[in-house]
C-alpha cells in the first residue's frame, strides 16, 4: 500500500516556566492510502499531541522537529500560511468533545460553509447547496432546518455528525479523528463509527483514529500504533496486535480490554501510571510497570526494531538494540 | 418572545416603583415643604395658596391618583421656578444629554474594544500590562478630577478647545472624551478578559483546524462571543449617561438633564425634581429592555434559557 503520510522522528516539545518538556519523543509511523490507522494508548501518552503536531496546531508554546512527509512536502517546514491551506482542505480533523467544538453563536450552516468558503471558490447559493448535501451525507435528518439551527439545539451525536460533515467538506486526503466517540453514548458511538467507516470507503480517505478503546480499534482499524510515554512501542496490523501483542504494554492493554475472556472474570488492569513527561527514566519507560522487567530495561532504552514486515516493537525481549539517545 | 414580555413586564413594575418613590419624595422632606419653598418670611395666606396649588391639602391617596392620571396623560406638573411645564423643561434638555451620552459611549466603545482586543492579542506583553494598568486607574479615578485635568490641559495650557461655553461640536469634545475614557476602561478590561477566555475554547481550535487565519478567528469566532457581556456593560453605561451625567455636566456647564436636576434640587423645585427622577427612571428601564433584546440577537442561546432553563 503506498503511503500518504509519513511521520519520521517526530518530537514535540512544550516550553514552560520550568523549562522545556518533551511530550512526543521520536515517533515514526506511516499512513497508507485508504487506510484506517489507529493510535492507542492511555491518557497522557502523547496521542493527541502527535495529531496536533501533524497539523501544526500546537500554539505558540509547542515546537516540533523531525519529518512529516505529506505529498512530497515536509509539513514541519511549511510556513503558517501554507499550513492554513493544508488544514481542512488536505488534512482535516475532528475532536473529542463535539459539545464544545462548535461555536455556540454561529449556525450550523455557517460553520460548515466556512470550510468551503476558505478553501474553494463557490457562490453563496452553491455553498448552501453543498452544505445541505453534506448534512444529508452524514445522516442528519431535516438538513434544511438544521442548516439554520444553532449547535445548542443538537444532541452530542448530531454535533459530532456536523463536525464530520465539516471535516469532509473539501474531500480531504487525510482525516484525523481524535477520540471521536469518547464523549458520546455507547449506542451513538457505534453509529458514528459506522458513518466514519462508510465515508472512508466512499471518499477513499485515509483516517488516523486516535482512541484508548481497543474495541473501537478492532471495529475500525487496519493497523495500529501503540504509544506509551511519548514513544511508539509497537506497530502491527490490528488482527496481529489483538491476537498476539508483543510489547508487555500492548499485552496489558489487550488484556485489560477484556476482549479475551479470562477465567476469574475480573477486569485486568496495568498497575501504576504513565510517567509524566519530564520524568522519564533513561531506561525503558515502561520498566516500572512491566512484569517481565530485566536488568537491562532499567539501564538503557530499547530501540524500535522490526520483527517482521508489518510489526515493530520497542522491547528488550524482542531483540531490540540500544536506542540512540 | 416570552423572554422579552417578561422583561417588559418587570420594567413596568420598576417604573411604578420609581413613580411611587418620586411621588412620596415631597412628603419625605421633614417639615412643611411649602414653607421651606417659600422661605421663613412667607405669610400664612401665601402658604395656603401654594399648598392648594400643589394639591397638598388633598388626602394622600387622592394626590397619588391625580399624579398617576396626570403623568399618564403626559402632564408632569409645572415647574415652580419657571412656571413652564416640567415635561417641556425636560424634553428641552434631553437632546443635549443624549448628544453627550452618545458621543461618550461611542468613544468608550471604540476605545474600549480596540484596547481590549489588542491586549488580548498580545496577552502578557508590555502593551497588555500597560493598558490594563490604565484600566484599573480609570475605574478608580473620579470623573470630576479627570474633567478638571482635561480642562487644564486642553483648554487652559494648550488652548485647543473652549471651556464651557456652548453646545457645539468643539464644546462637546472635552466632556465626551472625559466620559468616554472613563467608561472605556471597564469595556476594555471586560473585552480583554472575555477574549482571552474564549480563545482557549475548543471551537477556536476547530476554527484553526479549518485553516482559518488568526485574524479571522478573532473577528468571526472569538470577538462576538466575548462581546456578549460587554454589550450589557455598554448598555448600563449608556443608561447611566442618559440619566444625566450630573457631575460632568456641571463641571463643563453642559445644559443637559444633569444640570437641570441640580438646579431643581438647589431651588427645591419639587415638581421638576419629581419629573426628572421619573424620566431618568423610564430612560434607564427602556435602555435595559433594549439591551435584553439585543442579547437575543447576539446570543441565540438566550431565548431558550428563558423558556424553562434547558
Amino acid at each position: 500500500m503506498p503511503s500518504i503520510l509519513k511521520v519520521k522522528g517526530l518530537s514535540t516539545t512544550f516550553s514552560g516556566k520550568h523549562g522545556d518538556t518533551t511530550v512526543v519523543d521520536g515517533v515514526d509511523f506511516e499512513l497508507g492510502k485508504g487506510e484506517i490507522l489507529g493510535i492507542v494508548g492511555e491518557s497522557g501518552c502523547g496521542k493527541s499531541v502527535t495529531s496536533l503536531s501533524i497539523l501544526q496546531l500546537l500554539g505558540k508554546k509547542g515546537e516540533s522537529s523531525g519529518v512529516i512527509q505529506f505529498n512530497d512536502m515536509n509539513l514541519l517546514e511549511q510556513s503558517e500560511k501554507a499550513m492554513r491551506g493544508i488544514r481542512g482542505r488536505d488534512i482535516s480533523m475532528i475532536f473529542q468533545d463535539p459539545m464544545s467544538s462548535l461555536n455556540p453563536i454561529l449556525t450550523i450552516g455557517k460553520q460548515i460553509g466556512e470550510m468551503i468558503e476558505i478553501h474553494e471558490e463557490a457562490s453563496g447559493a452553491e455553498r448552501k447547496l453543498k452544505v445541505i448535501g453534506l448534512l444529508k451525507k452524514v445522516g442528519i435528518p431535516r438538513a434544511e432546518e438544521i442548516y439554520r439551527e444553532y449547535p445548542h439545539r443538537l444532541s452530542g451525536g448530531m454535533k459530532q455528525r456536523v463536525m464530520i460533515a465539516m471535516a469532509i467538506a473539501c474531500n480531504p486526503a487525510v482525516l484525523i479523528a481524535d477520540e471521536p466517540t469518547t464523549a458520546l453514548d455507547v449506542t451513538i458511538q457505534a453509529q458514528v463509527l459506522d458513518l466514519l467507516k462508510g465515508l472512508q470507503k466512499e471518499l477513499n480517505m485515509s483516517i488516523i483514529l486516535i482512541t484508548h478503546d481497543l474495541g473501537v480499534v478492532a471495529e475500525m482499524c487496519d493497523r495500529v500504533v501503540v504509544m506509551y510515554a511519548g514513544q511508539v512501542v509497537e506497530t502491527a496490523d490490528t488482527r496481529t496486535l489483538l491476537r498476539s501483542p508483543k510489547h508487555p504494554y500492548a499485552k496489558g492493554l489487550v488484556h485489560s480490554a477484556s476482549l479475551v475472556s479470562n477465567e476469574n472474570k475480573r477486569l485486568n488492569s496495568i498497575p501504576g501510571q504513565v510517567p509524566l513527561p519530564g520524568q522519564f527514566s533513561s531506561g525503558c519507560r515502561f520498566a516500572d510497570r512491566c512484569e517481565y522487567v530485566l536488568d537491562v530495561c532499567r539501564r538503557s532504552q530499547p530501540s524500535l526494531s522490526k520483527l517482521d514486515k508489518n510489526t515493530t516493537c520497542r522491547c528488550w525481549l524482542y531483540g531490540s538494540k540500544e536506542a540512540v539517545q | 418572545m416570552t423572554y422579552l414580555l417578561n422583561r417588559i413586564f418587570s420594567g413596568i413594575i420598576v417604573i411604578i416603583g420609581i413613580s411611587i418613590f418620586s411621588f412620596f419624595l415631597i412628603h419625605l422632606i421633614p417639615g412643611d415643604p411649602v414653607r421651606m419653598l417659600l422661605g421663613q418670611n412667607a405669610t400664612n395666606e401665601e402658604v395656603a395658596r401654594l399648598t392648594t396649588y400643589l394639591g397638598l391639602d388633598q388626602p394622600l391617596m387622592v394626590q397619588y391618583k391625580d399624579y398617576v392620571v396626570n403623568t399618564l396623560q403626559g402632564d408632569l406638573g409645572t415647574s415652580i421656578k419657571t412656571g413652564r411645564p416640567v415635561l417641556t423643561e425636560i424634553l428641552e434638555r434631553f437632546p443635549e444629554t443624549m448628544k453627550l451620552a452618545a458621543a461618550g459611549i461611542l468613544i468608550a466603545t471604540v476605545l474600549g474594544i480596540s484596547v481590549g482586543v489588542i491586549s488580548a492579542q498580545y496577552k502578557g506583553s508590555f502593551i497588555d500590562k500597560l493598558s490594563m494598568t490604565f484600566a484599573t486607574l480609570g475605574v478608580s479615578i473620579p470623573g470630576f478630577w479627570l474633567a478638571l485635568v482635561v480642562i487644564m490641559l486642553f483648554s487652559v495650557k494648550l488652548g485647543w478647545l473652549p471651556i464651557a461655553q456652548g453646545t457645539g461640536i468643539r464644546d462637546l469634545i472635552l466632556p465626551a472624551m472625559t466620559l468616554g475614557v472613563l467608561a472605556s476602561t471597564m469595556i476594555s478590561r471586560l473585552t480583554r478578559n472575555g477574549l482571552v477566555e474564549i480563545l482557549s475554547n475548543d471551537f477556536v481550535r476547530t476554527a484553526r483546524a479549518k485553516g482559518l487565519a488568526e485574524r479571522m478567528i478573532l473577528i468571526r469566532h472569538a470577538l462576538r462571543n466575548a462581546l456578549i457581556p460587554v454589550v450589557t456593560v455598554i448598555g448600563l453605561q449608556m443608561a447611566a449617561l442618559l440619566g444625566g451625567t450630573v457631575i460632568i455636566e456641571q463641571v463643563f456647564n453642559w445644559p443637559g438633564l444633569g444640570t437641570l436636576a441640580i438646579g431643581a434640587i438647589s431651588t427645591r423645585d419639587f415638581p421638576l425634581i419629581q419629573g426628572t427622577i421619573l424620566f431618568m427612571g423610564v430612560v434607564y428601564v427602556t435602555i435595559n429592555i433594549l439591551v435584553d433584546f439585543l442579547y437575543t440577537v447576539i446570543d441565540p442561546r438566550v431565548e431558550l434559557s428563558a423558556k424553562g432553563g434547558k
